[in-house]
């Protein structure tokens, strides 16, 4: 049997109307091209906390982080306090400090004490919240 | 025309660092990564190497020479290396038009008649840094061989203070040297830190009186093809800044393919065999098939373990030809398994398994018989189907029934009692980060 080949879709002859749509050469919404920006630089991480629950970020969501995004006072962050884990807060910057601020009044500040070491280690672009899976 | 020049950009402890990036309590600690099994250190941060663990020790050696708690070892997390090398790889070819993945942690690019090269490349290792969180040294030179080496002064320079000019740390451009400060360079390194010059060519120049890179450079192309060959002058040649290796932006295609792995427990039983060479079989299929090749020959082999004394040792291989090329997983599979039945014994402890695929040959060029075996369908398409349901499911999703059934009631799977999770390529292992 000899080879068939098809046309492709989108240049076929056809006998009725024209689709409407075929001027319109759409793709589908992508949600990975709407969240991510530089895809070498993001990364997911869960959240485990509610520090954070003003900000609509919950216990169990998903953060987009994005490295490469400078931070500036009032980002939300992934800080990581001397090593310590990762955490997720407000960058609070004056006159040179830094500090972490919760979106939630039970959790005080945390500020930086002499010597201890505050590395931002990205910027939280989204926050992705699953009712269902 | 512009002077060709290219630049190695390389990992610093690439498999450290990327568990780094997870674990900033790594940080300032002395970390080992291990070989599959948990056998040898592999990869080690710099806190390691000062207490003077060396590349390929043996992890019971380590844990007995130290303290307790001195050294953290983690068993190898290739799906994480992996996806990290990608983002470094991607970010790396930024830094001239054309690229050489040349191992999971080094590129080489070609930056001929890129502008202010040096002070680009400063900004390209900025941005891997920021971005991806691993820290990288840019070598450049006029030859692979020079950036190569510009690249382990790049390293050693930032490593240990004192040995290089402290400007050439991180980025090091042997090409916008002075003559006379790059002959100090190359006075200040041992020759067996050049590229291509193996451990035993660099016993032989050493019993010759050599002992730096400049020593070998000041000799003389005629002499060192007639006394040491024709792979000591083409280095010769590329250390005088004459290219002689050309950048591969498509990795040539392999000639032998291997998947070999040593058991977590040791393995008596031939069903336990079995299943182990028929996984190992189908790891490389699906190698060879990516690749575009038919395998000609399966070879496959047993060992028990030389580090168990108690234990009798044997040692086995057999190559088994197949009846015609192939990338078919279960003509592959029925060959490896012939072999492996012809070179079975029972009442050894078989610590190690493998499947090397040998003469291999492009599968364009299959040469059809007469149809004297109708009964061997084509069955690539079924092959192709089965690759794809891997990469999009998961590694053994789909494949042949005598490799079993993956878990726990495999004893031969690999040791891993130290590895971290897949952050960056699992939904369900992703870091966590406290709110």
């Amino acid at each position: 049997m000899l080879p068939l080949n098809l046309p492709l879709m989108g240049d076929r002859v056809q006998a009725g109307f024209p689709s409407p749509a075929e001027d319109f050469n759409c793709k589908r919404i992508d949600l990975t091209e709407q969240l991510v920006q530089h895809p070498q630089a993001t990364f997911l991480l869960r959240v485990r906390g509610d520090s954070m629950k003003e900000a609509a970020i919950f216990d169990g969501d998903v953060l987009v982080v994005d490295r490469a995004i400078r931070p500036v006072h009032r980002h939300i962050v992934v800080a990581v306090l001397d090593g310590g884990d990762f955490t997720v807060k407000y960058l609070h910057k004056r006159a040179g400090q830094l500090r972490l601020v919760a979106a939630n009044p039970t959790y005080p500040d945390i500020v930086p004490r002499e010597g201890q070491v505050l590395e931002i280690w990205g910027v939280v672009t989204a926050s992705i919240t699953q009712f269902k899976k | 025309m512009s002077v060709p020049l290219y630049a190695l950009v390389d990992g610093n402890n690439f498999y450290v660092s990327c568990e780094r990036v997870f674990r900033p309590s790594l940080y300032g600690r002395a970390v080992v990564v291990l070989s599959n099994n948990d056998g040898c250190a592999i990869a080690r941060s710099n806190e390691a190497k000062a207490l003077g663990i060396k590349m390929g020790t043996p992890w019971f050696e380590i844990r007995g020479k130290l303290p307790e708690g001195a050294v953290v070892a983690l068993s190898a997390n290739f799906g994480l290396y992996g996806d990290m090398s990608n983002r470094m790889m991607s970010l790396a070819a930024g830094l001239g038009p054309s690229q050489e993945i040349y191992s999971i942690d080094e590129s080489f690019v070609d930056v001929t008649g890129v502008r202010d090269v040096t002070a680009r490349a400063k900004r390209v290792r900025d941005r891997v840094l920021q971005w991806t969180g691993l820290p990288c040294g840019i070598g450049i030179g006029q030859t692979k061989t020079l950036a190569k080496l510009a690249n382990f002064v790049a390293k050693t320079a930032e490593r240990k203070p004192g040995s290089y000019p402290s400007e050439l740390a991180q980025v090091a451009n042997l090409s916008a040297l002075p003559a006379s400060d790059f002959e100090a360079v190359l006075a200040a390194t041992e020759l067996g830190e050049v590229w291509g010059i193996g451990r035993k060519m660099g016993e032989q120049l050493r019993a010759a009186g050599l002992v730096t890179v400049l020593d070998v450079v000041r000799m003389d192309v005629a002499t060192v093809r007639r006394r040491w060959g024709v792979v000591l002058e083409r280095t010769l040649r590329e250390l005088q800044g004459i290219p002689c290796v050309e950048l591969e932006s498509q990795p040539a295609a392999k000639k032998e393919i291997a998947s070999t792995r040593s058991f977590g427990t040791p393995v008596t039983q031939l069903e336990d065999l079995i299943e182990a060479v028929t996984e190992f079989c189908q790891r490389a299929a699906e190698k060879l098939r990516r690749q575009g090749s038919f395998a000609g020959q399966v070879g496959v082999f047993v060992h028990t373990s030389a580090f168990r004394k108690q234990d009798r040792q044997y040692s086995r291989a057999m190559v088994t030809p197949l009846r015609r090329p192939t990338s078919d997983t279960g003509h592959i599979v029925h060959a490896a398994v012939q072999g492996l039945r012809a070179i079975y014994r029972p009442g050894f402890n078989y610590a190690k398994a493998g499947v090397h695929l040998m003469d291999l040959q492009d599968s364009s060029v299959e040469q059809h018989e007469l149809a004297l075996d109708d009964g061997v369908p084509d069955r690539s398409s079924v092959m192709g189907a089965i690759d794809d349901l891997n990469v999009r499911f998961g590694k053994g999703t789909v494949g042949m029934a005598s490799a079993g059934l993956s878990g726990s009631r495999r004893i031969w799977t690999m040791k891993q009692e130290r590895k971290t999770p897949n952050y960056t390529t699992n939904w369900d292992e992703m870091p966590q980060v406290i709110a």
